[in-house]
């Protein structure tokens, strides 16, 4: 790829911007609230913007492209099934226990509501994730600007081999999060998410608009895909008869229920974000107001990868295939996505049944290629840039907080000044940074953990909605139920996947790793939506029969923390179209409409 | 937070609007072959132009009314501290 002066004109602007926030916002950081919560006076709709930017990572724009390409408009489940319905609860429902107990963080409500030992277990494996996270996002970025070839040109002018690309973009990437964080702490962040939802959408957006006139509209599109991928719920009642390999319990309950609500109701990494609101009618806003873009995301995100799959197999123009292309690799594509080949053999990568195996994760950066001049091709890459940076971010500034209050404040140094813990903050940021850097390199190496680690903590994930739904609304819960419970659900997560496999699979990382096979699914998607039902299911029933047995705290204890011992907010005050019920009213009146007209 | 969030999102809009519709206007017509012969360098610079125009004339009117509010509160506060003299 070869990037003219203006497209770097165009990058460097937005790093300026980016950290030129961070250096505004520094002078009003001055306590470890302003750091850590960005001292709770965030308007709604700038908390809502970084509620769904936060989460707008690596995965998201690549990834839901290349589902988009390789499932169809069925991806959208993922965002009207996996996403909106647990951001209407999480608003309407929870929000007012984890704004209103003051918790800074979602460890510390865990200690509110239960104990210790069920905080520790919580802000441990979730400080771990993040890091890991974090360097996950900054090695898909490393990877995705060697693939693309955008420092090569430079590299080569400047004399610098090109074994050098990938450790420069790791470097760069840590240095420019790292001194948006460690200025101006969660409120840079926050900025700057928004900052960076404007830019995707200012960078995405005439990629739909130009590949949709390409391709004749919604219609023109229909007519060049296979039937199956312009519905999403269509064949849905077999998973043999849909692209997920899903049937539709496992899709509601597995996607829409567990890992959904698992996610989007208890990872600090978002909560925190709403928890920065300036009020509590805000933070039950944040959410909600989030949800209105992110139920349209699927036209800015997934439509490109279907129209890159529609679009006719490209001869020599200028997409990233892996390396050098023969006519018989060209012609294994599809549309702009191009055929994986191994490299180990130098070959077509071929599935069992001998078909090659399509990069879907190509489709977005080969559709800028394809349809973006230069100058737009400069925009549409910072785009990128900035999806990869708001995710590394997201994670960094989750795990400051988690680190300061729960783990450094709570287990090695209690009782210390303000100003020590906002400068604990600074570090955490600094070798939390520096520890996803080495994530990004363990990643280079060994493929295998990374998949495993990411195995694991989706077991730690799975059951944690139980735990939290439990804890809110059913005052009899117990902190031992709670921590046995969520141990319970991790076990079940990994004996299930330990005994299934999905059909293409063999055993190992892929499951059945404990000797035998009592089921097999027929796709991955289906074994992991199933993985979590059993979590959550173990999790929460664990949870109940521990607690019948243990003794429940006293109930002016949990005032404020418990449903049914927290007083109604009165909502009087704010007017009719900023109340979280009309708001959630509507949200869910529009995505059961989207799904009606993509059914 | 003191800084009014849809400043820097305008003035990041409104350049990068200003760079691209300008680069659209001096830029070779044959550029615009990938993009289906439209010169979409200067048609996108222009509405993210107007966005951030847009964005910096909210933000300002946001952040006078915002400084009036804390004059008016410190003034409020004022007559009341000095009644006990």
């Amino acid at each position: 790829m070869n990037l003219a002066s203006i497209d770097w004109i165009i990058m460097l602007v937005y790093l300026a911007f980016v950290l030129g926030i961070g250096f505004l916002l520094k002078r009003k950081v001055k306590t470890s609230t302003d750091f850590f919560l960005a001292g709770r006076a965030i308007p709604a709709w700038v908390c809502g913007l970084a509620f769904i930017s936060a989460n707008l990572g690596a995965q998201e724009v690549i990834g839901m492209a290349a589902s988009g390409a390789k499932y169809g408009i069925a991806t959208s489940h993922f965002y009207w099934v996996g996403a909106i319905p647990a951001m209407v609860f999480v608003g309407i429902f929870m929000m007012p226990f984890y704004y209103g107990s003051r918790a800074r963080s979602v460890p510390e409500y865990l200690r509110l509501r239960f104990d210790e030992k069920t905080r520790g277990l919580n802000a441990i494996s979730f400080a771990i994730m993040t890091v890991f996270s974090s360097g996950i996002s900054m090695y898909a970025m490393a990877r995705l600007i060697q693939t693309l070839h955008i420092l090569d040109a430079p590299f080569q002018r400047m004399n610098i081999s090109s074994g050098w690309i990938f450790h420069v973009s790791i470097i760069f990437s840590a240095l420019i999060v790292l001194g948006y964080i460690f200025l101006g702490g969660l409120s840079s962040a926050i900025y700057n998410e928004v900052l960076q939802f404007f830019l995707i959408v200012a960078g995405f957006l005439p990629l739909v608009w130009l590949g949709l006139k390409n391709v004749g509209g919604w219609h023109g599109l229909k007519e060049n895909l296979p039937a199956g991928s312009t519905h999403s719920w269509v064949g849905m009642s077999n998973p043999h008869t849909n692209l997920l390999g899903v049937e539709w319990f496992g899709l509601v309950m597995g996607l829409g229920f567990v890992l959904s609500f698992g996610y989007w109701c208890t990872d600090f990494l978002v909560v925190q974000r709403a928890m920065a609101a300036n009020s509590m009618s805000a933070a039950r806003r944040t959410p909600l107001i989030a949800a209105i873009p992110k139920m349209l995301f699927p036209f800015l995100v997934i439509l490109p990868g279907l129209i890159a799959i529609a679009l006719p197999t490209q001869p020599a123009r200028a997409t990233v295939s892996p390396s050098a292309v023969s006519e018989e690799v060209r012609a294994a594509g599809k549309g702009l996505i191009p055929a994986k080949i191994d490299s180990h053999t130098g070959r077509l990568e071929l599935d069992k049944h001998g078909k090659p195996v399509l990069d879907y994760d190509l489709a977005i950066p080969n559709m800028l290629l394809h349809y973006f001049p230069t100058g737009l091709l400069g925009l549409g890459l910072t785009a990128l840039l900035a999806s990869f940076m708001s995710g590394m971010a997201g994670n960094v500034t989750a795990f400051n907080t988690v680190w300061t209050y729960d783990i450094y404040q709570s287990y090695i140094r209690p009782n210390a000044s303000d100003l020590h813990y906002l400068f604990m903050g600074r570090l955490a940021t600094i070798f939390g940074i520096g520890l996803s850097m080495v994530a990004a390199y363990a990643a280079t190496r060994f493929n295998n953990i990374m998949d495993m680690l990411q195995l694991v903590f989706a077991f730690v994930n799975a059951p944690l909605f139980a735990t939290f739904l439990l804890g809110m609304f059913w005052k009899r819960t117990t902190g031992h139920g709670a921590f046995l419970g969520l141990i319970s659900g991790m076990v079940a997560a990994a004996i299930h996947h330990g005994v299934t496999l999905s059909a293409d699979a063999v055993p190992g990382i892929k499951g059945a790793w404990l000797g035998t096979v009592i089921h097999v699914y027929p796709s991955e998607m289906a074994q992991n939506f199933w993985t979590a039902i059993w979590a959550w299911s173990s999790c929460f029933i664990v949870t109940i029969v521990v607690s019948l047995f243990t003794r429940p705290r006293e109930e002016k204890e949990l005032v404020g923390l418990v449903y049914s011992l927290t007083q109604r907010l009165d909502e009087g005050q704010v007017s009719w179209y900023k109340r979280p019920a009309t708001l959630g009213a509507l949200v869910i009146a529009l995505t059961v409409l989207l799904n009606l007209i993509f059914w | 937070m003191g800084l009014d969030i849809r400043l820097p999102i305008g003035g990041l809009f409104a350049v990068l609007g200003a760079l691209l519709a300008a680069y659209g206007l001096l830029s070779n017509p044959t550029l615009y072959q990938h993009s289906l012969g439209i010169n979409v360098n200067l048609d996108w610079g222009l509405v993210m132009l107007a966005f951030g125009l847009i964005m910096i004339v909210l933000g300002r009117r946001g952040s006078l009314r915002k400084n009036a509010e804390i004059q008016l509160e410190s003034a409020d506060r004022e007559p009341s501290q000095q009644r006990p003299h």
